[in-house]
């Protein structure tokens, strides 16, 4: 569904990602693991389109978007969870969740403003604080309202840029059963960078792992050990 | 004619002033809130609607004349602006100074085209017959008192823009997506909000607000091709003074910039006012250089 072929992508004259290439099947939940500063964010960036390509293609759900805008990929069904949760500081819980429908399929979504039911039985603590300002939640809520605000949209493909950066570890569980809700549950595929080696070990059904902007290695995690590759992780 | 009806005057057509200000500088605001565009045609918006609403009282008699200009004056405002951002300004996206320099040139090539078409000297729209007159009070401490209806009426103009502006940013759908646009422009279009779209219809909004003003405007003094000039750069006053991304600070610095001049101007010449005005601006922004009130936007951080 989701398939990268030599894509390149640099910061003024560095170039941060050289000739990846990674694929998702429908459905299907992939980690991407590496250090700090191997370029994971920026090529989860280029997948949404908020960082310009300089060589190589983006193909999602059948049609080229290497160039187009963000706002149409999101539309085309890519929900995006950045690093720092990007919840607006100053609109309120519901206001930030009815963002999320702003990229609603013409015709897929009961459309208008409304909030899909099964949005709040995934995330139950959202429906008692309607109208409490985004910026005043703690990182675990704001992550949660994250997470749902990406599906409010119902997307195909579900991306999330460290999700359990900076939460204590209770909540860290509570969203690990909430992402494996949405994949087998929703079935919707995920592409999850993450540290925590643990948490996305127990999420995915394939990794790749990142270094100096290329992909090294790619597995199942059934076939392989954490340990095996966690001399390509640690500093 | 007492010293507290000419007080309460002067009071009045500050805030009659400060109303032709803050029509002009909601929009300058805006843009530059959430585009981080400084629009220097901005003023000409003003003299467009001004002339529009002349020629508007040209073709149209009888009560519904005046109606007609506002609306024609604020359409031809807005569209003139919704050109501007899809030929202009869209293509110097993050890049301020170019910005600045260009909607420059545009701001003189609409003067020397307003020039060429009316000429130099102003043209005057005729108040309708019934904003004629004015209250007059006769008796008591405000006797010798006296408020057109014409500038009444400005002031309900701007009170009303106001709320209309204030309703749809807090309850239209189009207004979350520009409050969403303002506090992380890259956020809300991933979540596929088409944030040129946002651009386009809050800076056209801008413009034509500019344009309701220049008609406001016209009532009261004569239309020329440098009108927009001379509002305009009290207008940027009032966005610096009223801070960012604030509705109510714009609203409060342009009657505090309003009221000063006005009062000033009773004790000294207009231009001693402004070179008073000035003065206190700049020691205002030495103490608060964010203005009155202030809303972090990441279009700001990065500039």
């Amino acid at each position: 569904m989701l398939e990268l072929e030599g894509i390149c992508a640099a910061y003024g004259k560095s170039r941060v990602l050289e000739n990846v290439h990674l694929s998702i099947a429908p459905a299907e939940s992939v980690t991407l693991l590496g250090r700090n500063g191997v370029g994971k964010t920026t090529l989860l960036r280029t997948i949404v389109g908020l960082h310009p390509v300089s060589q190589g293609t983006v193909r999602f759900a059948g049609e080229e978007v290497t160039h187009s805008a963000a706002y149409q990929r999101a539309r085309k069904g890519i929900g995006y969870v950045p690093q720092g949760r990007g919840i607006f500081p100053h609109l309120t819980v519901e206001e930030n969740l009815r963002l999320g429908s702003a990229s609603a399929r013409k015709g897929e979504h009961n459309g208008g403003d409304a909030i899909p039911a099964h949005i709040f039985e995934l995330f139950p603590l959202l429906r008692r604080v309607p109208n409490r300002k985004g910026g005043v939640l703690s990182g675990g809520e704001q992550q949660q309202l994250a997470i749902a605000r990406a599906m409010v949209a119902q997307p195909k493909l579900l991306i999330l840029d460290e999700p359990t950066e900076g939460i204590q570890p209770s909540i860290v569980q509570q969203i690990e059963e909430i992402l494996r809700e949405i994949r087998t549950r929703l079935k919707v595929a995920i592409l999850l960078v993450e540290q925590y080696l643990d948490f996305a070990w127990s999420i995915a059904d394939r990794f790749y792992v990142m270094r100096r902007g290329r992909i090294v290695e790619n597995g199942s995690p059934r076939d392989s050990d954490p340990a095996s590759i966690h001399h390509l992780l640690s500093v | 004619m007492g010293h507290a009806a000419i007080i309460a005057g002067q009071g009045f057509n500050g805030v009659s002033l400060a109303s032709i200000l803050l029509l002009t500088a909601l929009g300058l605001a805006l843009s530059f809130g959430l585009m981080n565009v400084i629009n220097m045609a901005h003023g000409e918006m003003l003299m467009v609607g001004g002339y529009l609403s002349f020629l508007a009282t040209k073709m149209v008699h009888g009560p519904l004349a005046f109606p007609f200009a506002l609306l024609l004056s604020f359409a031809g405002a807005a569209l003139l602006g919704a050109l501007l951002e899809v030929t202009v300004i869209r293509w110097l996206y993050g890049r301020p100074l170019d910005t600045l320099l260009a909607t420059w040139g545009v701001s003189l090539i609409l003067q020397q085209a307003a020039r060429s078409l009316f000429g130099a000297i102003g043209v005057e729209v005729v108040a309708p017959h019934w904003l004629e007159g004015s209250v007059s009070i006769e008796h008591g401490l405000l006797a010798g008192l006296s408020m057109p209806y014409v500038r009444i009426f400005i002031i309900l103009l701007t009170v009303a823009v106001l709320g209309l502006l204030m309703v749809f940013i807090a309850r239209t759908r189009w207004g979350l997506y520009l409050r969403a646009v303002h506090q992380d422009r890259e956020m809300a279009q991933a979540l596929g909000v088409n944030t040129r779209w946002v651009d386009l219809v809050v800076f056209s909004m801008g413009t034509g607000v500019a344009g309701l003003a220049g008609a406001a405007l016209a009532l009261i003094a004569p239309v020329t091709p440098t009108v927009g000039q001379s509002y305009v750069v009290y207008a940027f006053l009032v966005v610096i003074v009223g801070g960012l991304g604030s509705l109510f600070g714009t609203t409060l610095a342009a009657l505090l910039v309003g009221l000063f001049s006005a009062g000033v101007q009773m004790f000294t010449s207009i231009s001693l006012a402004d070179v008073w005005l000035l003065v206190l601006v700049i020691l205002f922004i030495q103490f608060r250089p964010k203005g009155i009130i202030y809303q972090r936007s990441r279009a700001m951080k990065e500039a």
